[in-house]
């Protein structure tokens, strides 16, 4: 990543995710229409530190691993009584960001619930599996080959620390899910729809590789 | 109303350069882009932003298609006095937004 | 491969061989034109008075990121005095859709001669900052910038 995208990550005044950031704190504090609560009337101050770097997670009422944005989603329909948020909306884009920023700094932490273990396993599988036209696999690019450059672009090591990130290609924040949807068309497979489970899946694998590493949400990156 | 991330100083001494940062969320849709049939889309920019200083222009920037989404601006300004800055956005379709921050100017 | 080919593939070979240079030519003249468009813009931003290289630094990477969003800062070699600063900036592309990119008017108030902003640069391209002084006169500072689209084609989501 050039200089000057990295100096635009680490300095707030240059970041343009602080936009979704300080939008999604608005709504943290604001009263759903038709709803009684918001977000800060259950979830005092501070209380979303290392959340974020927790997640995906395995959620009891739906009995299935879901992925932070799901659970914003779960919030708004079990304990706010109001429709959840269309997934990748900018609002729910907000405020995923806000509580993802409450981790800044803190090291990933995937949970060791055992029940998240099979799924795990399929996301790795998946991770290693070829796809699409160009019948490449993640792993071929971000592991074999990270470091290295298709085209002239550097091939990541694809962590997910940054997420949900401000994408210059983009000029938009947008979640890892977006951005595993991405390399998915990128590869000409036909990308799986947002909050699905094959999705939060690879995101519970992302999270075991990146284990340790150090949240920096809103990341920027080319 | 867009959202905004403006920084700048609260206090500065009389005769110093502050340095002002300004992020506003945009799309600046430039008006060469095509959409998914081949028809283009009808440009959506912001076309001017002025920074007033106790209602006197300092700094002003004609912003063309080429200015990237969410336009950030970094300008500066003389602290001559303690009062208010006027920031104001304006472009097509009628878009309109002024956000004002305070400056407090000690000798 | 045939060593004889078909009359018939002949005459496509050369149909072929001829559109070539065809579209080599056409693809030739646009970048002249855009060359010529750029030293128009400045020429007319200046009013037609001589453009001298100098005194501006247009900063920016030499090989971007992302053409969707390059930072850039001009700087101008000035004293910021209300007898001696820099009035207005202009920034002029190569071959973007449009020459102009941003302008930026200054004046003694200004304090510091030095304004930044993030543009979108279509493809590699020379370009040019132009400074207009208090005393009339004007700077520039021409540079060559690298381009490259994003290796990952992405569907638009």
């Amino acid at each position: 990543m050039a200089a000057s995208t990295q100096a635009m990550q680490a300095d707030d005044t240059l970041n343009p995710g602080m936009l979704w950031v300080k939008d999604g704190e608005a709504l943290w504090q604001k009263l759903p229409s038709q709803s009684q609560k918001s977000c800060a009337n259950c979830h005092t101050p501070g209380s979303m530190k290392g959340v974020a770097s927790r997640y995906p997670a395995f959620d009891d009422v739906l009995k299935r691993p879901i992925a932070l944005s799901q659970r914003i989603n779960q919030c708004r329909q079990k304990y706010q009584q109001v429709e959840p948020l269309r997934l990748e909306s900018q609002d729910l884009l907000s405020l995923e960001s806000f509580v993802a920023h409450q981790s800044r700094g803190l090291p990933v932490a995937p949970p060791t619930d055992s029940r998240l273990d099979a799924a795990r396993q399929r996301g790795q599988q998946r991770y290693t599996q070829r796809m699409g036209q160009l019948n490449l696999s993640c792993a071929q690019c971000h592991d074999d080959n990270a470091g290295g450059r298709l085209g002239s672009s550097q091939i990541p090591q694809a962590h997910h620390t940054g997420y949900p990130v401000y994408r210059l290609e983009w000029q938009n924040l947008g979640s890892l899910q977006r951005r595993l949807r991405n390399c998915m068309s990128g590869v000409r497979a036909e990308p799986f729809a947002y909050g699905a489970p094959e999705l939060v899946e690879l995101e519970l694998h992302l999270a075991v590789r990146a284990k340790g590493m150090l949240m920096e949400t809103p990341g920027v990156r080319p | 109303m867009a959202r905004t991330l403006i920084n700048a100083p609260k206090t500065a001494k009389r005769g110093e350069v502050i340095e002002i940062r300004a992020t506003i969320g945009h799309p600046m849709e430039t008006g060469f882009r095509p959409d998914e049939n081949g028809k283009i889309l009808p440009r959506n920019i912001i076309k001017k932003f002025s920074c007033r200083y106790n209602g006197e222009l300092v700094f002003s920037a004609e912003m063309f298609s080429a200015v990237s989404a969410n336009p950030y601006l970094a300008f500066h300004t003389l602290a001559t006095e303690s009062g208010t800055l006027t920031l104001t956005w304006e472009g097509d379709n009628g878009f309109s937004q002024t956000e004002t921050i305070s400056l407090s100017v000690v000798a | 491969m045939t060593m004889n080919p078909t009359p018939a593939l002949l005459t496509r070979r050369r149909l072929v061989l001829a559109s070539t240079s065809l579209t080599a030519l056409t693809l030739m003249q646009p970048a002249l034109a855009n060359t010529d468009e750029l030293a128009q813009a400045v020429s007319a931003y200046a009013a037609g008075k001589k453009v001298t290289e100098g005194k501006v630094k247009l900063e920016i990477a030499e090989l971007v990121d992302n053409g969707n969003v390059v930072p850039i800062t001009v700087s101008v070699s000035s004293p910021m005095t209300a007898a001696n600063h820099v009035k207005a900036i202009a920034v002029f592309n190569e071959k973007n859709p449009q020459r102009e990119t941003v302008k930026f008017d200054l004046g003694p108030r200004y304090g510091k001669s030095e304004v930044s902003t993030r543009i979108r640069l279509a493809t590699t391209q020379k370009l040019v900052a132009v400074a207009h002084m208090s005393d009339g006169t004007f700077w520039s500072h021409t540079v060559e910038v690298i381009v490259t689209i994003a290796a990952c084609i992405e569907g638009e989501d």
